[in-house]
């Protein structure tokens, strides 16, 4: 029992001691301490003794490297910065919203979680200085994302190309292949390789609870190209039914690649073998020969096998997946976004520091980075495929779209439309899936 | 309890059925059927990452090629994030040492009390507490996150202050927390147990003049320790693994997050790093492990007790 007591009172002592309990600066913004280093925050003032607490689902490595970036931003203006990364984000950052817990600033991956959250409103709307900074560094496709009912409220942070292929340049050289530019040409080059009794296409679509998100990118950057980006938004919004005859041809234009036994699934067997390949190992038959191209994201650079060379001259490369014609460039995406639940001078300023470009600059030094900010020095990406989507993304041509199921009802994007197409895949037909992920879109 | 014979020979019969070699040998199949899988972890958690990614655990038989890389890697990586279970290992040791005392304390005096002192409701307040179980702990996440945040207060007027705590601070929401979850449980586990002691003993230790605090010291809780032991196993046991309260009420900080809340952040942002989770289960196993075994005397005496009681 007298251990127990002793918990006891070890709890009371805990309590009480919180009030009092210290928190380091990391600087009390001393004048003289590394003034050289600091001019250029010099704008953002000095905030001593201030803490800013940031909550995001990236984590890890790329964790690390942000923390490492915004250092010296810390130590000049005075402001802790606690970064917080979660795997559960979405599921979380309800639950500490209504616990009267929200963090300062979190980075929204999905631009329809941010809107629910401006609507309930919960967020700060953003500083004039953060919407100046967006007009100038990002194209107005971008800023509609972080805007809700016509208030901005966020400004991007990190982007991904979605639109690519990867392939290996080797491969394609030694055969005399061209990188397609339309998708005629890409139908044709497929019909090539297959002749040559290569697998043209491999793909992987398990991901655990997330399984089949990558087919829906497939359908996504169809329905891009072919109903434009006006008739993208509406079926995002749907405004047009999602088993509409005109969704139903662009689900069996991928069909035609994904589901036809003559084209995939290189080095995996045949097209059911696509649900059960992880999207991590997808494309990795690409680098034995087995499979000549593999459509995904530019974050796949890292799922290669250690000691692959990601360049145009190297083991694998991207090109952009084409659109029906050369005249438009429709490129699909993600990306961050980072918004404020409070509105505290030091967290304006964090805001503001995370949507300048030499935020992007400073995080693409020191690893791998894409930031669709215009202002952003290309020369300082970290490889070709990071080069290359920053190249695609500030193209004046390119029609920026993001990420359909990140915009949708959680009930589809996140749920029916990824199950829908893994049953696709295993041999549903197209009509009764589209009809069951309509079926399934929440009423309002 | 009338038929007594009857159902005494069926439990013998099923009994001698079940110790024949042939039973034996299910058993045996059983378990290592139940194994494999865990063995298989046990034997991916020392394979090197790229043949943890490319190939299954039994080709380590034909190719054997053994590494502490991924061990290395999850307890003391260098970076500020991958790995360091090390040190989450303490805060886990932290949340949970606490987690358990406190409701076995507070659990103590409430089921004695409960059992043994005689106040006008005791049973409404018993039964009270013991509906409390059926309570889905997931409901009271939102209420408790405002009570640590906001404090409490009515119509306006604020009863109860914000807790306002700083990073290391958190470990006494967790606290909180596991201990308001435990205690029906607790208090409904070790009531049965004290309830059933004999009258006699209380009633001589009352004529040798000894107080409330001196029978639950030296008569009833000796008495109900196999009780404590099982409850605290299960109130361990569950602490450690819990993920969800870790989560929302310690944060994902270094500074408080339990090891659970770090195992789901390690396989990386887009889960390509999992092979790090082999070994971290493993890491975040060995303790719970350890209070198994060195308790599991007590554990099964706790099982039977409760079994025959009934």
């Amino acid at each position: 029992m007298r251990r127990l007591a002793a918990g006891t009172i070890g709890l009371a002592l805990v309590v009480t001691g919180c009030g009092s309990s210290q928190e380091t600066p990391q600087a009390t913004g001393g004048g003289d301490a590394a003034s050289a280093e600091c001019q250029p925050y010099a704008a953002y003032g000095k905030h001593p003794n201030t803490k800013v607490t940031i909550y995001s689902p990236i984590r890890d490595k790329e964790a690390d490297l942000f923390q490492e970036n915004w250092k010296t931003f810390s130590e000049c203006t005075g402001i802790k910065i606690t970064y917080e990364g979660t795997g559960e984000f979405e599921a979380q950052i309800q639950v500490r919203v209504d616990g009267g817990n929200p963090p300062d600033l979190a980075f929204f991956p999905q631009p329809g979680l941010l809107a629910r959250f401006a609507k309930a409103g919960k967020l700060k709307p953003a500083p004039p200085e953060v919407e100046k900074l967006t007009d100038e560094g990002w194209s107005p496709d971008w800023k509609k994302y972080g805007t809700v009912d016509g208030t901005f409220y966020a400004a991007p942070l990190g982007a991904s190309v979605k639109s690519f292929v990867w392939y290996s340049p080797k491969m394609f050289q030694e055969n005399g292949w061209q990188i397609p530019k339309t998708w005629n040409e890409l139908m044709t080059l497929s019909d090539t390789i297959a002749a040559k009794g290569i697998k043209p296409w491999c793909a992987g679509i398990e991901s655990g609870d997330a399984t089949g998100w990558p087919a829906t990118d497939w359908i996504e950057d169809v329905i891009l190209r072919d109903l434009g980006p006006d008739g993208y938004d509406q079926w995002v919004e749907h405004k047009i039914p999602f088993n509409d005859p005109k969704v139903q041809a662009a689900v069996d234009k991928v069909g035609a690649i994904l589901k036809n036994d003559k084209y995939v699934n290189g080095g995996y067997g045949p097209v059911k073998s696509i649900a059960s390949t992880a999207f991590q190992e997808g494309g990795v038959p690409i680098t034995e020969g087995k499979c000549a191209m593999h459509r995904q994201a530019s974050f796949y650079a890292n799922f290669w096998p250690e000691g692959t060379k990601v360049a145009e001259d190297g083991d694998v490369f991207a090109f952009y997946l084409p659109g029906n014609d050369t005249s438009s460039k429709p490129v699909l995406g993600a990306g961050e976004f980072v918004a404020a639940f409070t509105d505290r001078p030091e967290v304006k300023a964090m805001q503001q520091y995370l949507a300048t470009a030499d935020h992007a600059n400073g995080r693409m030094k020191l690893g791998t980075y894409v930031s669709a900010n215009k202002g952003v020095d290309l020369a300082g990406a970290q490889n070709p495929i990071d080069k290359l989507s920053m190249e695609i993304l500030r193209d004046p041509q390119t029609v920026f779209r993001f990420d359909g199921s990140d915009l949708m009802p959680a009930a589809v994007g996140a749920g029916t439309f990824w199950k829908g197409m893994t049953a696709w895949i295993n041999g549903k037909d197209t009509k009764t899936v589209l009809d069951d992920i309509e079926k399934s879109w929440p009423k309002s | 309890m009338t038929h007594a014979s009857p159902t005494t020979s069926a439990a013998a019969r099923v009994r001698a059925r079940l110790s024949t070699r042939a039973a034996s040998l299910v058993a045996l199949l059983i378990a290592v059927l139940w194994t494999t899988p865990t063995f298989g972890l046990l034997l991916s958690s020392f394979r090197p990452k790229d043949e943890i990614k490319s190939t299954g655990w039994w080709t380590f038989f034909a190719d054997p090629n053994l590494t502490l890389e991924n061990y290395q890697e999850v307890l003391f990586g260098t970076s500020s994030s991958s790995g360091r279970l090390a040190s989450f290992l303490i805060n886990s040791i932290v949340i949970t040492i606490p987690s358990v005392l406190l409701p076995l304390a507070l659990a103590s005096f409430a089921a004695y009390g409960l059992a043994w002192l005689n106040f006008r409701g005791r049973d409404w307040i018993y039964i009270g507490i013991f509906a409390l179980q059926i309570v889905p702990l997931q409901m009271a996440l939102v209420p408790l996150l405002s009570f640590f945040s906001e404090g409490v207060s009515v119509a306006g007027i604020q009863l109860l202050p914000a807790w306002e705590l700083g990073d290391t601070g958190r470990f006494a929401q967790v606290w909180f927390a596991h201990t308001c979850f435990a205690l029906p449980f607790a208090v409904f586990l070790l009531h049965n147990f004290m309830a059933e002691l004999p009258h006699e003993l209380m009633e001589a230790a009352r004529v040798d003049g000894a107080t409330h605090g001196q029978i639950i010291r030296r008569v009833v809780l000796p008495l109900v320790a196999p009780a404590l032991a099982t409850f605290a196993i299960f109130q361990f046991l569950w602490v450690w693994n819990d993920l969800l309260v870790g989560l929302i009420f310690a944060g994902g900080t270094a500074e408080s997050a339990p090891m659970t809340v770090r195992l789901a952040q390690m396989a990386g942002t887009r889960g390509d790093e999992w092979q790090r989770l082999t070994s971290g289960a493993f890491v975040s196993v060995i303790i719970p492990l350890v209070v198994f075994l060195s308790m599991q005397r007590y554990f099964v005496r706790g099982l039977l007790a409760g079994g025959i009681k009934g």
